[in-house]
């Protein structure tokens, strides 16, 4: 970005896109009534997330979040809402729950958001005086291997366990007739 | 490059749309040609000289036509399936290094931006078979998923072979790595890893599941579906998804020339490195299509089992193998 007139407010532009994306995909996932839109919203959250990584540096972080968060976690969503009712009837619930429940959602969420806030705008920020690691993928595979080599363990064999789980699950969902 | 930045992305970003628009017209072509020849008749001759101007009627005969939203499918993600399908692939284009320069974007990530936006294929297709509220498409729908995150596995564990072979995953710089005859492209790399004709053997059949082309084309099963994903999708939605597919397999032929292939080195050491790139990738794109002429379609139990019962204990076994000989060696 060397003296290209205009670069400053293209690069502004860009990072207004991945803002408005992330949040039009977390409203879309909130407050849409189909479920398979709530996941297309949920897709679309973490695409614009992903680009608000790159722009803290961390490509490698913003593809990971595309790979895992889209290509992964969203897909076996959507697979878990065919497996179910193509139909989704209509919750048949009272108005008045609804408004109560709406209610205090309104409530805390705005406690949480305040709190935040607060906490982000009052809090002192320490600013690092050098950028710590370049993010790269050889300086993130150094620091998983050494200084979070215990809980790079620890999260693996919780991956173990919940694969084990599920397999017993699964065993034991087939026997019973 | 004496062009400013913006203008130099915007300059390939259009070559890359004309590229995958043309492209995918040629490939048609290529198909029906292909496929006429396999089975002993002309293919298409009528249009122009060897019908070559075919592709371009049938592109203004799908774009002249009417693009209906059946009743009762979702109207807005029915709309959307061919944008969100054709997208990655384009994304993917511009960091395919056709040349020693010719890159639209280096990025030190490349291999892991090509796989992220990969998967994102599956759920385009997903989406555009769910919203068509059509049972057809649904099951493709399904099984895309299941095929999928199937070949996904064993497709992800040889790139993790040949990223500890190759130790980056800057596109440019592994084609570089692969520098001189033909013996040093990745491929030959005996050395490193006894076994790389055969991950390339795993790599290759796992694009072809992937870009869900024969003999693994499930999504879109004629015989037993209709068009499967597609069924409902009429005139350029249907034409963007057969873009996108080819496109795909474009991407998918393009990163086993650099990972295998030597990209655009040249094994004797003429012509500039974009011509062997393209006759590289245009080789395997042809070798696609003659699979596809040769090979029926498998059944979707021997296509699971293909997977999970030989090809990822394959793959584990070569990356094991890999790991082994990086150590002692």
């Amino acid at each position: 970005m060397t003296g290209f007139p205009g670069s400053e407010a293209i690069v502004a532009g860009i990072f207004l896109v991945a803002v408005a994306t992330t949040v039009a995909g977390a409203l879309i996932a909130a407050l849409t009534t189909r479920i398979i839109r709530s996941v297309c919203g949920l897709a679309l959250c973490c695409v614009g997330l992903a680009g608000l990584y790159y722009f803290l540096h961390s490509p490698f972080l913003a593809l990971m979040e595309i790979l895992i968060y889209v290509g992964a976690v969203c897909v076996t969503i959507v697979f878990a809402i065919m497996l179910a009712e193509p139909e989704e009837s209509a919750a048949q619930e009272k108005r008045g729950t609804v408004w109560l429940g709406s209610a205090v959602g309104l409530v805390l969420g705005g406690a949480i958001f305040w709190g935040l806030a607060r906490l982000g705008l009052a809090g002192p920020w320490s600013v690092p005086a050098t950028r710590v690691t370049d993010g790269s993928v050889p300086a993130l595979g150094v620091a998983l291997l050494t200084t979070y080599s215990m809980a790079f363990e620890l999260i693996s064999l919780v991956l173990l366990v919940a694969i084990l789980g599920a397999l017993v699950i699964a065993r034991t969902g087939r026997t019973q007739p | 490059m004496s062009l400013p930045e913006p203008f130099r992305l915007l300059a390939y970003l259009l070559g890359i749309m004309a590229f995958v628009g043309l492209n995918a017209a040629y490939l048609v072509w290529v198909e029906r040609k292909g496929a006429g020849r396999f089975q002993r008749r002309p293919g298409p001759t009528e249009v122009g000289y060897a019908g070559l101007l075919q592709p371009i009627a049938d592109a203004v005969k799908l774009l002249t036509k009417q693009v209906i939203v059946p009743p009762g499918a979702d109207a807005t993600l029915f709309r959307l399936a061919p944008v969100v399908v054709l997208a990655p692939a384009l994304m993917c284009l511009a960091i395919i290094p056709f040349g020693p320069h010719l890159v639209a974007r280096e990025i030190n990530v490349g291999l892991l931006l090509l796989f992220a936006f990969g998967s994102i294929n599956v759920m385009a297709i997903m989406i555009g078979g769910w919203a068509s509220r059509n049972k057809y498409a649904i099951i493709s729908a399904a099984r895309v998923v299941s095929q999928d995150v199937a070949y996904e596995i064993p497709m992800l564990l040889v790139v993790i072979t040949m990223l500890m072979v190759t130790g980056t995953m800057d596109l440019n710089q592994i084609v570089r790595q692969q520098a001189g005859a033909f013996w040093n492209w990745n491929l030959f790399k005996l050395a490193a890893n006894p076994l790389m004709p055969v991950t390339f053997v795993i790599f290759y059949i796992c694009m072809l599941a992937e870009t869900n082309r024969a003999p693994f084309d499930m999504a879109e099963a004629e015989s037993e579906l209709v068009a499967g994903a597609f069924t409902e999708y009429a005139g350029m939605g249907f034409g963007v998804f057969f873009m996108a597919e080819y496109a795909n397999i474009v991407v998918g032929c393009a990163v086993a020339t650099v990972l295998f292939l030597g990209g655009w080195q040249s094994p004797i050491g003429i012509l500039p490195g974009a011509f062997w790139f393209l006759l590289k990738l245009y080789a395997l794109v042809f070798s696609v299509v003659w699979v596809r002429w040769t090979f029926p379609r498998t059944q979707f139990y021997g296509l699971l089992n293909l997977s999970w019962k030989i090809l990822i204990p394959i793959a584990l076994f070569t990356l094991i193998l890999s790991s082994v000989m990086l150590k002692l060696f």
